[in-house]
């Protein structure tokens, strides 16, 4: 990066990306060009920088300026101001919700403050289309490091001193699952990434194959020398076009710089990589689902054992990891498993990348050393819930975790806290619910979700599943009766108890959560035929208060289906039989006359 | 070997090391329920998706149940397979399938045999905890073979039975989650599939979700109408497995009774296909001694091997799969075909009725026999040769309704001429029994001697291929047998390849032959059932006063009054058939 | 014999794909994510072409194909919408959204208008939670969505 006296970044993420990021870079371009700057400055098209609720994001370098909520438009202004006068547009800084300061140095927001980026450390930094960039911030260096210096054992030791567990959601020991594919010997073995992010609100392997692809390369080619593989496939979402194509582009680049392919650094070790094409199946995260799925069969999971270290890929050997556990494997062994263990607690190190999303004011990708406590994350760089309502719960893991509580804000966010407080660490979801969300109405939303990409191979998930969500249908529409609660409970003990693999066995845990931590609720919506977050429709009655009401005629106006009737100037009033509860009334009334009954 | 030792239900045992616990338990008599999983031992079948999650037992220390079909035993393993966890779990999960499974249990064609059935009894369940959508689907109806998708329980055998026993590639688990099923190509009816109907997915299935089609009513109806002169005839196998349905151990040989029940049932004449399985053999023996005879002095263009062709399923799979190889099978119609056009021509003459008054009905061990009967080419303007076609399990039902006790019935004989046969035909039951009664009488032509050892042992067993040598004094004959069309498959495509020399090969669709046919009574992959069906055939052929089909003196006498000479030109018209391209091909649109 | 009837270029291309796969079974999805990506969509006589050049049986690629909710045997419309149903989006409303869609266009998920011009989908998490709730209309994404805000987004395309 030495010949230019100042480096733009913009994000090329695909949430930036859908804000017009993409035009911002060529009126950048065009505006240097104009001036005759195009020597001295360069714009680069990053991945994602994480805080997603202020894109577009566009970043000065050297000086480290955050822009945030950029549009083309601007980049006239930032050119001629920033880079020509050396004076920081204002109001494109990011401005502090409390002090209410701009605030320049990313450095300094409380959305970074508490952040530490191991995974995610070259995004938003590189040009992920460029191999120079990566290789100029160490990159290939561990994989020489391995070759050069360390046998395969010496590799997988390093990976198991250094306690990183799988980030894809169990949490299993990635060194020992290395250890155990090296022992078993075979003419061919696979080293398979699994970047088929499949729960619905995680998009941290997306950032980083956008954002990174290079470290996911270096660290399979690591894997591959450890277990003893010369084939690396990676198994990626067909819907993530952009990962996609950054990633074949760093494999060709790869492959000219010399760093896949034969021969890798002078050694007989060869390795190469080749993509295949996940088609929408969440089970498809199950190891066992995604090799069959890459064999080009139905994407059902199989019983363990045979684990896929002992018969994977065409009954070879294979060793699955994904691609935010792989992201941090070069790290680890340029920088040493001593130094990564030092972060974290006791059985969980290093940090972990989550999808903040939800009611909360810093929507965005954040990673954190693990031990950080929700309240931490959720308030100091969530920056607190939204339009300053009450936190209500914390949905952690996807459709295999569950909901947490006010009571589990200070617990330290590691794999078995999570598991103990009936949720789970999960690909790294993190979904904030204020009090308008109905934890019934969650944990529905989370099985219409199961019900959908259950593979239906095991009669508890394909059946069992499909019965607890008529259940909790029954019950958001005031149909429920206590009995219901009970079977409700032992049809989620059983299911997760016989269901064959990891997404029936987990299924359950979005119901059971809710259910312990909001019994109330539940009991409500069976008993008072209430539902106090407002959400079930046939709970509710939208009325409007004849005393406050003016007859604006604005409700009636943007009702979609013609529901509220009233002379101009009088109160209206709303039928119900017409009315779709679709909310659109409440937003519309500026004189706070309608209300949910 | 290595063996360990565990405790299951408080009893310690050993076991074999890479056994399941399922194995294990049933090794020591402790039976744990299952559902999707089957198994046909020998036959190198199992299907163990581990799928329905019937068969959870619990394992300390483990988190969660485990499924005892596709759980190895492990040293110092405590397995509880009833406790309450278990049981709970267990009821659970079958009333989750019953919550999702027509409740027509009494009108259902697999009640009484029905598998959820008995273990919904087992456990005691009395109420459906669920209740909730469930799923429905099209029927689909075949000549042979009926679809009720609303009683598919995605225990995938039928899918295991289609692709990997037979190779027929007819079915697959289709769509996911609750609407997943096992169904054919974009849902279409079986007949536009490559299903050669063979039956073994209903043999396989469960349940109610596949069946053969029942047709007591027409045969009832038939027998209750005046007009009609109502004939049956009795396939080899059926005599051997027929007992089973009133409680006789397998491999029980009932002829006797059997002729009896017929009679009873109000058939007009009791006839045997046996009599028809040795007239096959006069005019399959004859085309491949022909074959030969012309392969021997050099004739290029004649096709060696010749392929049996008495089994339905076998000839619906290589018209669907090998249709550049149409002239190689023998042109011979199958016995049940022959007796059709015996009984419609000649024996009608004989009785002086029109064809139109005669109805046939055939008692056979195969679904597949259904849908023969109805093809074109065994029909004349419009009336088929062979009416009807029952299964074992139909003439049982029948057997039932007409409250005939079976037990306590006389032994009876077949009816004269057409009930007339040696144990020759009976053979043809098995696996391997064509050709060896093909082999009786082909050695006594070809060589012009007297075959004094009829038992060519070399070509009995129950290995899915096999192959043996057999020497026609000085000229060896080079003989192939494949049962199960997976089996058959592999040899076809050797020919294909042109590796194979073989004179002959005979193929039955079913494991084990007839005896292992899908309208048997249903074994539930319990192919030691079989196995006693296959001892029975060659009893009762040892039995038998003549063994070789050309001596059977009701042959002769029909070659003398009516068909003159085999593969002579009248049995040619009557006796013979052609094949036809069944293949799915890619047409240009126009 | 059965006759399964395509276009001329049809059977070429599908027949240069999966040669290009090696006409190997392991390749059944590859074939059929470039196949769909040729035509659109996988109807049955494509599904059947597909099955004899790779070897396996028809049932067996419906199977895979019924299997993945990214196959359809569906022609999509000329403005696919899809309305992104992942969690951050669902707990912003966009379920609110996906109904107004609906209740515009007249016709329900998986679905195509009768003219053609809109197919409706949900998607889960396109990745642009910060704009949530989310709708993808062919590739332009629609960001902090309101219910009133969808009559002038179809309006775009009419």
């Amino acid at each position: 990066m030495a010949k230019y006296k100042m480096h733009i970044l913009v994000c090329g993420g695909t949430g930036c990306s859908a804000s017009r990021s993409h035009e911002i870079t060529k009126n950048l371009q065009a505006a240097l060009k104009d001036k005759g700057l195009e020597e001295q400055v360069q714009v680069i098209l990053t991945g994602c920088f994480g805080f997603c609720e202020k894109g577009p994001i566009v970043k000065v370098m050297p000086d480290n300026t955050f822009y945030t909520e950029v549009k083309p438009e601007d980049a006239l202004e930032i050119v001629e101001e920033h880079v020509i006068k050396g004076r920081k547009v204002k109001r494109l800084l990011y401005t502090d919700p409390e002090t209410k300061e701009h605030v320049a140095d990313s450095k300094h927001m409380n959305f970074y403050k508490k952040q530490l980026r191991i995974a995610l450390r070259n995004c938003g930094f590189i040009d992920p289309e460029n191999i120079e960039e990566y290789i100029a911030n160490d990159g290939y260096a561990a994989v020489a490091k391995c070759l050069t210096e360390m046998t395969p054992q010496q590799v997988i030791e390093e990976i198991k001193l250094s306690g990183l567990r799988g980030r894809g959601g169990g949490g299993f020991p990635t060194g020992v699952k290395w250890e155990i594919a090296s022992k078993n010997h075979a003419d061919q073995k696979y080293v398979v990434c699994n970047a088929d992010e499949g729960d619905p609100g995680a998009f941290m392997d997306r950032s980083i194959l956008e954002g990174d692809p290079h470290s996911v390369i270096e660290a399979m080619t690591i894997n591959g020398y450890a277990i003893g593989a010369t084939k690396g496939l990676v198994y990626i979402r067909a819907e993530y076009p952009l990962a996609i194509d950054r990633l074949q582009t760093a494999i060709k680049q790869a492959r000219e710089y010399g760093v896949l392919g034969k021969n890798l650094f002078g050694t007989d070790f060869d390795f190469d990589i080749e993509l295949r094409f996940g088609a929408g199946a969440f089970v498809c995260g199950e190891e066992t689902a995604l090799i069959h799925s890459m064999e080009g069969k139905r994407g059902e999971p199989t019983f363990k054992p045979p684990f896929p270290a002992q018969s994977g890929y065409l009954q070879k050997p294979t060793n699955v990891n994904n691609v935010e556990t792989y992201a941090n494997i070069p790290i680890i062994i340029l920088k040493g498993a001593n130094w990564f263990n030092k972060i974290g607690t006791e059985k969980s190190k290093g940090t972990k990348v989550f999808a903040l999303a939800g009611q909360i004011n810093n929507v965005g990708l954040i990673e954190v050393p693990m031990g950080i406590t929700l309240r931490e994350v959720i308030y100091e760089i969530g920056g607190g819930i939204k339009n300053g309502k009450k936190f209500k719960a914390v949905q952690t893991g996807g459709p295999s975790g569950g909901c947490l509580t006010e009571k589990h804000l200070d617990t330290p966010i590691d794999y078995d806290n999570l598991i103990a407080a009936g949720s789970m660490m999960g690909s790294g979801g993190m979904v904030v619910m204020d009090e308008t969300s109905c934890m019934v109405s969650i944990a529905k939303f989370y099985l219409e979700f199961t019900c959908e990409e259950s593979c239906g191979k095991c009669s508890p998930c394909r059946i069992g599943n499909k019965r607890m969500l008529e259940l909790l249908d029954k019950i958001t529409k005031g149909q429920g009766t206590m009995e219901d609660l009970e079977t409700l409970k032992n049809l989620a003990g059983v299911i997760k108890d016989t269901a064959l693999c990891g997404l029936g066995q987990t299924s359950p845990n979005p119901v059971l959560s809710t259910i312990n931590n909001f019994w109330d609720e539940y009991v409500e919506h069976v008993k008072e035929k209430k539902c106090r977050a407002g959400a079930c429709k046939s709970l509710m009655q939208y009325v409007i208060d004849p005393d406050v009401c003016v007859g604006c005629t604005s409700c009636a106006r943007n009702c979609p289906v013609n529901a509220i009737q009233g002379e101009k100037k009088s109160p209206h009033h709303i039928n119900q039989e017409i009315c779709i509860k679709c909310g659109t009334c409440i937003e519309k009334c500026k004189f706070n006359a309608i209300s949910i009954k | 070997m290595e063996m360990i030792n565990l405790t299951i239900d408080g009893k310690a045992v050993q076991a074999e090391k890479g056994q399941t616990i399922l194995k294990v338990a049933r090794q020591n008599g402790i039976d744990i329920p299952t559902l999707c999983y089957y198994e046909l031992n020998g036959q190198k079948l199992e299907n163990k998706p581990g799928g329905c999650r019937v068969c959870v037992v619990e394992v300390e220390g483990r988190k969660n149940l485990a499924p005892a079909c596709a759980t190895e035993v492990m040293e110092g393993m405590v397995v509880n397979t009833h406790s309450l966890r278990v049981v709970n779990a267990r009821r659970t999960v079958v009333e989750l399938i019953l919550s999702d499974h027509p409740a027509d249990c009494l009108s259902c064609s697999k009640s009484g045999s029905c598998e959820l059935q008995k273990l919904a009894q087992k456990l005691g369940i009395r109420e459906i905890h669920f209740k909730g959508e469930q799923s429905t689907y099209r029927k689909d109806d075949s000549p042979s073979i009926i679809r009720d998708v609303d009683k598919c329980i995605m225990c995938r055998r039928c899918e295991t039975v289609c692709n990997q026993l037979q190779t027929v590639g007819a079915l697959s688990a289709i769509n996911r989650g609750f609407e997943a099923v096992v169904a054919t190509a974009f849902e279409q009816d079986l007949v536009k599939s490559p299903c050669t109907m063979c039956g073994q997915c209903v043999m396989a299935c469960p349940v109610g979700a596949l069946s053969e089609v029942n047709q007591t009513r027409q045969v009832i109806q038939a027998i209750s109408n005046p007009q009609k002169t109502v004939i049956v005839q009795t396939a080899p196998a059926v005599r051997v497995a027929l007992g089973e349905e009133f409680g006789y151990p397998a491999g029980t040989i009932v002829t006797g009774k059997m002729a009896a029940a017929l009679r009873r049932i109000g058939f007009d004449y009791v006839f045997d296909t046996d009599f028809a399985a040795d007239l096959t053999i006069m005019e399959e023996g004859t085309e491949l001694l022909d074959r030969i005879s012309r392969h021997i002095k050099g004739d290029k263009d004649v096709k060696l091997p010749i392929l049996t062709s008495c089994c339905p399923g076998w000839v619906n799979f290589f018209e669907t799969n090998y249709p550049d190889m149409l002239d190689v099978p023998s042109t011979a119609k199958s016995p049940q075909q022959m007796f059709g056009a015996v009984a419609k021509n000649y024996w009608a003459e004989k009785l002086g009725i029109k064809r139109e008054d005669m109805v046939v009905v055939s008692v056979m061990p195969c679904v597949a026999k259904k849908y023969e009967c109805q093809r074109d080419e065994f029909k004349t303007d419009g009336n088929p040769d062979v009416d009807y076609s029952l299964t074992t399990r139909e003439l049982a039902e029948l057997i039932k309704q007409f409250n005939i006790d079976f037990t306590s019935l006389p032994e009876e004989d077949f009816d004269m001429p057409l009930g007339a046969s040696t144990g020759a035909a009976v053979i043809f039951g098995a696996t391997g029994g064509v050709i060896e009664a093909a082999a009786r009488t082909a050695y006594e032509i070809f060589t012009g001697k007297t075959l004094d050892k009829v038992d060519f042992t070399e070509l009995r067993g129950l290995e899915g291929v096999r192959e043996a040598t057999i020497d026609f004094d000085g000229t060896p004959i080079h003989l192939g047998i494949a049962h199960g069309l997976g089996n058959a498959r592999k040899l076809l495509d050797s020919i294909r390849r042109g590796e194979a020399n073989y004179h002959a090969i005979e193929v039955m669709a079913c494991p084990g032959g007839c005896i292992g046919g899908a309208g048997q009574p249903y074994h539930h992959g319990d192919f030691s059932i079989v196995e006693k069906r296959h001892e029975a055939i060659y009893r009762e052929d040892a039995n038998k006063p003549l063994r070789k089909s050309h001596e059977n003196p009701y042959i002769k006498q029909l070659y003398d009054e009516y068909f003159g000479k085999p593969c002579g030109e009248k049995s040619h018209h009557l006796l013979h058939t052609h094949y036809f391209d069944k293949s799915k091909q890619v047409e240009v649109e126009a | 014999m059965a006759k399964v009837k395509l276009s001329e270029d049809k059977i070429k291309k599908i027949k240069a794909i999966c040669a290009e796969f090696g006409n190997k079974p392991g390749e059944a999805i590859n074939v059929l994510h470039r196949v769909q990506g040729e035509f659109g969509y996988l109807p049955a006589e494509v599904q059947e072409l597909i099955a004899m050049e790779l070897g396996v049986s028809a049932a067996t690629i419906y199977g895979i194909v019924t299997f993945y909710s990214f196959f359809t045997m569906i022609p999509k419309g000329e403005h696919p919408i899809s309305v992104c149903m992942g969690t951050a989006c669902y707990v912003r409303g966009s379920e609110k959204v996906l109904d107004e869609f609906k209740r515009q266009l007249g016709i329900g998920i998986g679905e195509t208008t009768p003219d053609g011009k809109f197919s409706l989908n949900c998607l889960r998490c396109v990745g642009a939670c910060g704009l949530a709730p989310v709708a993808m209309i062919g590739d332009k994404v629609y960001g902090r969505l309101t219910p009133d805000m969808v009559k002038d987004i179809i309006n775009e395309y009419n």
